[in-house]
């Protein structure tokens, strides 16, 4: 490794180096690594310094290293990652497929030979994927390095800046302008609308640099930045203290714990309310578009919730003792937040059975009048009830979710949607019991010699309300990376850095200009400082072209 | 020493220190990375494990004459933990075998079922039909189902007398089965 | 009420139109010998037509608003004539900085070509389900589609750059592309064309066909060309579908859809086909003459500044507003929802684009191509993944 002496200043770069750190002077032998060419203008990027990465290449971890930082290499990740996402949504993903089905048929029966393809190559879960997952820390290590890399010549590169330039520089410049008569008078007059147009101006020994708005050049490094922070919290939320994500159900009138919080709180379906269009007047705007939709449009699901606090320090699976922490009503988008953790609206069940009503009645008494009732709590069955004429009904089989399973009765679940009753009837002073079945629109007598009847009188039903609970400490990071991100976007997007040269010269003044991006911007600028003089300014790129145009239909003539 | 020799040193000392800043760097990239890949391998994998101390819980027992059990109670015995439900078809299809088994290994194995059923009624009935004698519990909140983190039904647990699960079996066990990790559970 | 939505909808109507008459001013200023000036009548009548239609248009905006007590932005119409809105105002926002009338020639018949596509969709005013009745609506969809507007006024740039200096002198893989970015247009075009000729005719045919183990209707508005799969006719002196659907096109009205986008394409087709004939050229050789003027410098950089001012705004509105709020709904910050990853797509497809344009130099033509395939994507967003890959989002 060999230090460059400059050949025009004598200033001693860094191998490796582009431009001149003091001068400007292209250094001859580096020119080919941003592909410079002795008549073309300069290529200003990184200010022409030593990238490490471009430098050394000797020890594996400096190959890995080089790769990492190469821009193409993270072009052509986000490149891979951009094609793999979409390919992500030709089917829907897992998640998104009826709950109630079995993912390989699923695919295969919904769409066909492809479909079986996708998942098999586990596309139908591709963003949870552990070569997704690669793809993204591979843009987030190429992000890291690449910014460490380029940051740190950058820096030294912009803090030394001198106002004296190699002509050879200057006039490669893509804005570039002289004159050969200029008083003293008119270039104070330049630097004073320099200044007047927020320019921060620098002289030295009749050398004039004038810049405005360096900073947008971290721009691209801060949001860089916010993008690993962003990544961060993402890879925090695999600590399962971090990140608690689960769901419960509750039924109205029914206090319940909240999983994963270590029993610590509870919280009580109040009400479940779920209101559609098209109920008040106001709706009457709407008419037209319900018209057309067949099914109902729901407005407002909404649990109104009470939240608990167990205070006592019991084991598991003991009474709480709950003090009230919250009360308020939970609606989509409006989810309620207590201590860290907050419970959304997510699903619901209506009309499930919460309590039943039956009369009894002789079998063959037409009218039917009622001997007795009696009504079960669905959620706490009694073993036996008392009637008015002194008959005794036993429950003997209860079935919550009653179906026949190859002619024996069983419950499906443990949820009242289709309760059903084996019921021992005790007739006043009978010890034998007459045995009989009861479930929602059915009556079986299986001996068929039964007295007596029992009739359902009614029903109560009530909502269940799904909740899900989230707790998710990754979310300021998350934010804070997002916020830093677009600090960085808006500094390195809607700011430029400019730069303007002036140079002296035995009879007159050379001036050179550049930016980083806006050269439209730049050229007002320049248009409002050389007022009044006799300075002319080219786009020397613009020139180029037009006499390579002009060449070019010679040529054809 | 000469000023070429000055610089040869200096040189490779920065040499050295960029080769480590490097190196450190990358290691720790790639640890986040193997990190991210391990936790999101294991994400479905349940919270409390073969090898954990089993967490104490106590609930309502529906048969025999206490009226409450927890676990910690049963410290030096091996413990036997089925979490199954009335209506859930191969808990009850294993019941009769732990039945069976119970008398023999019940002075040093306690057999413990938590029922998962909303109603006593409708777990009593079944206890009838059974004759089951080990105790049933009640976790009608389902907290301990939570505190297990349990998904499938029945789910058994295997503990030692010390406290420490030593199997966690999904699914319907088979007689012979049962006894094999009983003995596993047995104290010397 | 009936009073003010109608109303509103004219207001609508009318910004079309003057858009429309915009477009032949500045059409205009291209003969104008003056025509590096704005300060000629035909461009200064452009643009005063232009900013006249885009405040007729958010007095459409602000009547919706009002009949239907929440923002216009909840359906495929609202969202996309919205869409239209913003790009005229990212050309207003872009014109007064770069002052350069050809970049109106080309954005207003893209704005009036979206909106006019927009109300080929129900335009009734249909009520707010659960889980869009948040602020976060207004805040997210109106930053994604002005981000999204800036970004396609980049596309403007493009295409002016792309047709100004491909060579057309033989035909090569780059005239074919920017004939088939025409003949996509044309596409839209007829789109419009025949779904508003049948409409205006009231054209009806329901079909019968199986669908997931029962017996669905659906009903077409244009001729069957392609029918349901094993479906039947119901509707008498209706034309018989050529040919069926394959069975793995499933979805109530996936056939449907598909037969609309056969008669778009050959709409299209048809379109293109006469043109040809007309100009005897391909018709970006047609269009190249009245660019020669145009500053290609000016066109590239116009191209590149839209995407530096678009791309801040569209990652704010699509990504880290749809993050907040998506935490606020749904309880997660991303779900991978089609749509949600079709704006990382965007992101992702911008992104490169900066990067290969600061670090790699790609201006001009690659730059120009690029921009042509960030507005594909946008419009792939817009169009396919809200009638194709359904979702949260599907609105339709």
């Amino acid at each position: 490794m060999k230090n460059i002496i400059c050949k025009s200043c004598g200033y001693e770069n860094q191998e490796g180096t582009v431009l001149c750190q003091h001068c400007g002077n292209p250094i001859e032998k580096n020119q080919h690594i941003d592909g410079n060419q002795n008549s073309q203008l300069l290529n200003m990027r990184y200010e022409g310094s030593a990238r490490r990465s471009k430098t050394y290449n000797k020890s594996i971890v400096d190959k890995l290293w080089n790769f990492f930082s190469s821009v193409r290499v993270g072009v052509w990740l986000i490149a891979i990652t951009l094609i793999a996402s979409a390919a992500g949504t030709i089917f829907p993903q897992e998640m998104y497929i009826p709950p109630n089905v079995i993912a390989a048929e699923h695919y295969r029966d919904q769409y066909g030979i492809i479909g079986q393809i996708y998942y098999q190559l586990g596309f139908h879960n591709l963003y949870s994927s552990w070569w997704y997952m690669i793809l993204i820390a591979l843009i987030g290590i190429s992000i890291i390095i690449a910014s460490i890399d380029r940051v740190v010549p950058l820096y030294k590169a912009l803090k030394m800046q001198k106002p004296k330039k190699s002509e050879s520089f200057l006039k490669r410049q893509r804005l570039f302008g002289s004159t050969e008569q200029l008083s003293d008078e008119g270039k104070q007059n330049m630097i004073s609308n320099l200044k007047k147009n927020r320019y921060k101006v620098t002289e030295d020994n009749g050398h004039v640099l004038a810049e405005k708005g360096r900073f947008s050049r971290w721009g691209p490094y801060v949001n860089h930045i916010g993008l690993i922070v962003f990544l961060l919290g993402c890879l925090l939320r695999f600590v399962p203290f971090m990140y608690i994500d689960d769901f419960v159900w509750v039924r109205e009138g029914e206090t319940v714990v909240i999983p994963s919080t270590d029993s610590l709180y509870y919280v009580e379906n109040k009400d479940f309310i779920l209101e559609t269009y098209g109920d008040t007047e106001e709706d009457e705007r709407f008419k037209e578009a319900l018209d057309k939709q067949s099914g109902m449009v729901a407005k407002n699901f909404q649990t109104n919730a009470v939240i608990y606090e167990n205070t006592a320090k019991s084991v598991v699976g003991e009474e709480p003792n709950l003090e009230m922490i919250k009360e308020d009503s939970i609606k989509v988008n409006h989810p309620i937040k207590f201590d860290g953790y907050a419970l959304y609206q997510s699903s619901y069940q209506q009309d499930e059975f919460k309590s039943m009503s039956f009369k009894l009645h002789k079998t063959d008494d037409e009218q039917e009048e009622s001997l007795g009732s009696f009504t079960i709590d669905l959620a706490n069955p009694k073993d036996e009830y008392n009637l008015e004429n002194g008959s005794r009904v036993v429950i003997d089989q209860y079935f919550p979710d009653y179906y026949l399973d190859e002619g024996e009765p069983r419950s499906e679940t443990k949820y009242p949607r289709n309760p059903a009753f084996v019921f021992l009837v005790y007739p006043p002073g009978q010890e034998e019991p007459e045995i009989s079945f009861a479930a929602i629109g059915r009556n079986v007598d299986a001996s068929g010699e039964n007295q007596f009847k029992l009739g359902l009188q009614g029903f109560d039903v009530r909502d269940v309300t799904g909740l899900s609970l989230r707790r998710d400490y990754t979310l300021p990071i998350i934010s804070l990376g997002g916020i830093i991100f677009m600090i960085g976007v808006i500094q390195g997007m809607y700011w430029q850095h400019r730069r303007i040269w002036i140079h002296p010269k035995d009879q007159g003044i050379w001036i050179s200009a550049h930016t980083n991006k806006n050269w439209f911007g730049i050229k007002k600028d320049i248009e409002k400082i050389i007022i009044d003089t006799n300075v002319n300014v080219v786009d020397q790129e613009e020139q180029q072209q037009k006499e390579q145009k002009e060449q070019k239909e010679q040529k054809e003539k | 020493m000469n000023k070429i020799e000055e610089a040869k040193i200096t040189k490779s000392k920065k040499k050295r220190r960029r080769l480590l800043f490097r190196s450190i760097i990358l290691v720790i990239l790639l640890a986040a990375v193997v990190f991210a890949l391990v936790s999101n391998l294991n994400k479905d994998d349940p919270e409390i494990g073969v090898g954990d101390q089993a967490p104490n819980f106590k609930l309502k027992q529906l048969n025999g004459t206490s009226d409450s059990l927890s676990l910690d109670e049963l410290k030096g015995k091996g413990v036997m933990l089925n979490f199954w439900a009335t209506y859930c078809k191969p808990c009850e299809q294993e019941m009769p075998y732990m039945e069976s088994l119970y008398p023999k290994y019940k002075d040093n194995i306690e057999i413990v079922a938590v029922s998962l059923d909303t109603t006593e009624l409708v777990i009593d009935r079944f206890v009838d039909k059974y004759q089951l004698t080990f105790p049933i519990l009640h976790d009608n909140k389902g907290q301990v189902l939570d505190l297990y983190n349990i998904v499938p039904l029945p789910t058994t647990l295997f503990i030692d007398e010390d406290g420490v699960i030593v199997d966690i079996v999904s699914g319907g066990l088979t007689l012979d089965r049962i006894e094999s990790y009983l003995k596993k559970i047995q104290p010397d | 009420m009936g009073d003010l939505a109608s109303l509103s909808s004219n207001f609508l109507y009318l910004a079309f139109i003057l858009y429309l008459v915009a477009t032949f001013f500045f059409g205009g200023t291209i003969k104008d010998k003056r025509s590096e000036g704005t300060k000629n009548f035909a461009s200064k009548m452009a643009i005063i037509l232009t900013i006249v239609g885009f405040i007729s248009q958010i007095l459409y905006f602000i009547t919706r608003w009002i009949v239907s007590g929440h923002a216009p932005v909840s359906n495929l119409f609202e969202y996309t004539t919205f869409f239209g809105m913003m790009l005229v105002l990212a050309f207003i926002i872009l014109y007064f900085i770069y002052r350069l009338n050809i970049l109106g020639l080309f954005a207003l018949p893209v704005a009036l070509l979206i909106i006019a596509y927009a109300s080929m969709f129900p335009t009734e005013i249909a009520p707010l389900v659960p889980s869009l009745k948040s602020h976060w609506l207004y805040i997210h969809v109106t930053t994604v589609s002005l981000g999204q507007a800036i970004l396609s006024i980049s596309f403007v740039g493009g295409i002016i750059y792309l047709i100004k200096e491909v060579d057309q002198t033989r035909r090569n893989k780059k005239t074919t592309w920017l004939e088939t970015i025409v003949y996509f247009i044309f596409a839209t075009l007829g789109f419009i064309i025949i779904t508003s000729s049948f409409s205006a005719m009231n054209y009806t045919a329901t079909f019968e066909f199986p669908f997931e183990d029962q017996i669905s209707t659906v009903d077409y508005q244009l001729p069957a060309l392609a029918g349901p799969n094993d479906g039947t006719l119901l509707t008498e002196n209706k034309m018989s579908p050529l040919f069926e659907v394959p069975s793995w096109m499933q979805g109530v009205n996936a056939a449907q859809k598909f037969n609309t986008l056969l008669w778009s394409l050959l709409t299209g087709l048809a379109l293109y086909a006469l043109s040809r004939l007309v100009l005897r050229k391909r018709v970006a050789a047609a269009l190249q003459p009245f660019l020669v003027k145009v500053n290609k410098d000016l066109v590239d950089e116009i191209s590149y500044r839209a995407v530096a001012i678009g791309f801040p705004i569209f990652t704010l509105g699509g990504l880290i507003f749809a993050m907040i709020w998506a935490q606020e709904a749904w309880n997660r910050f991303w779900g991978w929802d089609p749509k949600e990853v079709w704006a990382l797509i965007t992101f992702f497809f911008y992104a490169a684009f900066l990067h290969l344009r600061l670090s790699k130099g790609w201006h001009g033509e690659k730059s120009a191509w690029l921009a042509v395939g960030g507005f594909a994507i946008i419009m792939f967003n817009l169009i396919a993944v809200n009638l194709i890959l359904a979702g949260l989002h599907s609105y339709a």
